[in-house]
């Protein structure tokens, strides 16, 4: 209390930028992409060198920032970069670097559409990149899901929390439509930077340079040449990330408990489903929205629960089909799952979805 | 109170920036707000688009299928949003450059010459602030008060000699308002 709690009118990817600053972010390593370039521009705007210290740097790729981001989040720094899909694909081998090396930091793509250059209007179709681990190996990054201005805001900080407390990189997927919106937006309170003292109390693993005292040279790296000792450091990321889907799925439900009828979205695609809800109670029918806000770990375990009292879901999705491929794993065959999504950056509007579920489920024989 | 309205002219004519101010005075009333824009090539020549909604509650899809309020400043942009109308909605149009007029019977129409007066007045780079005068005119949605207190917000300082030059166009764009 006692700090200013002002009430802004942000666009989503401004509101990424100041809540960096404010969670005690040491540094920003990125390129311009459309549509997230607000991002590096709103930074560059507010100049937090000047008061928080913190690092802003336009880098000469995507595959710069993320090595440059490997390197700060190895010596225990609070660092993140952002993109848009093309972009996030070239970082993609950085990533899984920082995986193998447990190495935190926050990645945020504002999708666009693909395959390649594509498009720039908005898409959800790096979901499957995202939570699939996107590069070589089996590994996970934990994927935050944000589906207003206010949560581009939030989940700043709780990417960051997740990805020290795990040693594991953390994604914001966010796309063009939450970046590019306005809408009101609290600020999260300041929070310090990190000291160095703190840095090294809560990151002892950190190789920061700064010499030994009564300890072995930290090393951060990916690579191990003797298999039987790869396959301990594999086993241990895999009792990792079951830690992390037991204890941090994330999700919301509205109307799910007297529901016929249940739609899946995340992101954008679940805001525009919840219009298309009101719409459809209006007309009657039974219908609840389930908004997983982790997309990795997937609420799966919910959506079972879900799938016990509804007849069918339908997976909406601005791509075509990824999303629904977990939603069928988690029902298991127990009730018809159908997708209903739109391509090449054209964004469903809420009546499509209305009449995709006529189609696919309320008016079918 | 829920108004969802359709903001669409020619990039450059300040279609964004009137949503943008709309949307920050509602905010100041304490509304819920957004504010979409169709971003990209429209916004440099092609038609300029943008969604603004303004709730009391919290509010759900920043797409949406139709619109309360649609206001068209060019030819593409009536023709592009007028089916898109609610009935019983409102449809504000600049006559300037329209050729084919709304045909639509269950909606009110509403023309407002705001190009040729603002061009007549030499204050075309308050051109926008003319169609909004005429929006809050026929929807109360936010007072004029209110809409300076954003444009005093949201304008860099450097620019705020012009304040006097936006508010007599909000006012002169109330008063050429005129329903079909």
């Amino acid at each position: 209390m006692g700090e200013e709690r002002e009430v802004l009118l942000l666009k989503g990817n401004e509101a990424i930028a100041h809540a960096a600053i404010r969670c005690g972010c040491d540094g920003y390593f990125g390129y311009p992409i459309t549509p997230q370039s607000e991002v590096l521009e709103t930074l560059a705007a507010l100049k937090p060198w000047e008061t928080t210290g913190m690092v802003v740097l336009q880098a000469e790729s995507e595959v710069a920032s993320i090595n440059m981001l490997y390197g700060a989040g190895g010596s225990g720094k609070r660092a993140m970069t952002s993109s848009s899909s093309p972009g996030v694909a070239l970082m993609q081998e950085g990533i899984g670097y920082m995986a193998g090396a447990e190495v935190p930091g926050l990645i945020v793509n504002v999708q666009r559409g693909g395959p390649g250059l594509g498009t720039i209007q908005p898409s959800q179709s790096d979901y499957n990149q995202a939570t699939r681990g996107g590069g070589n190996g089996d590994y996970n990054v934990i994927v935050l899901a944000p589906a207003s201005v206010q949560e581009m805001a939030d989940f700043v900080d709780l990417a960051f929390e997740l990805a020290f407390r795990y040693r594991n990189p953390a994604m914001i997927l966010s796309d063009g439509v939450i970046g590019q919106m306005m809408e009101k937006v609290v600020l999260p309170p300041y929070k310090p930077r990190r000291t160095e003292e703190e840095i090294a109390q809560e990151c002892p693993w950190a190789a920061n340079g700064h010499g030994l005292k009564n300890r072995k040279p930290n090393v951060i790296t990916s690579l191990e040449l003797e298999s039987s000792v790869m396959e301990v450091r594999n086993l241990h990321l895999q009792e990792k990330y079951r830690q992390i889907a037991e204890n941090e799925v994330r999700y919301e439900e509205n109307g799910c408990d007297d529901c016929d009828y249940a739609i899946v979205a995340f992101g954008s695609a679940a805001r525009i489903s919840q219009k298309a809800v009101d719409t459809a109670r209006k007309k009657g029918y039974k219908i609840g929205i389930f908004r997983p806000i982790t997309l990795w770990p997937f609420p799966e375990k919910e959506i079972a629960r879900l799938s016990e009292h509804v007849k069918g879901i339908l997976v909406v999705e601005i791509n075509a089909g990824q999303m629904v491929f977990d939603v069928r794993a988690a029902v298991n065959g127990r009730i018809p799952v159908e997708h209903f999504g739109r391509l090449g950056g054209i964004v469903p509007d809420p009546d499509e979805i209305v009449q995709a579920l006529e189609e696919r489920f309320i008016h079918r024989k | 109170m829920k108004e969802e309205i359709i903001i669409s002219g020619f990039g450059g004519q300040g279609v964004l920036s009137m949503g943008k101010i709309l949307a920050y005075a509602a905010l100041m009333e304490g509304k819920e707000v957004t504010w979409m824009p169709a971003y990209g090539p429209e916004q440099r020549g092609g038609t300029a688009n943008v969604t603004v909604i303004v709730s009391d509650d919290k509010i759900s899809s920043p797409i949406l299928s139709k619109y309360d309020t649609a206001i068209v400043l060019n030819q593409p942009s009536l023709d592009k949003f007028e089916n898109k109308v609610k009935p019983g909605g409102t449809l504000i149009y600049d006559s300037f450059g329209i050729l084919d007029k709304p045909k639509r019977k269950d909606i009110a129409c509403y023309h407002i010459n705001a190009m040729e007066t603002a061009a007549d007045l030499k204050m075309m780079k308050c051109f926008n602030m003319f169609v909004l005068g005429g929006l809050i005119k026929i929807h109360p949605i936010v007072s004029v008060e209110d809409v300076m207190k954003a444009l005093r917000k949201s304008l860099p300082e450097r620019h705020h000699h012009l304040l006097p030059m936006n508010e007599a166009a909000i006012l002169k764009g109330m008063e050429i308002i005129v329903q079909e």
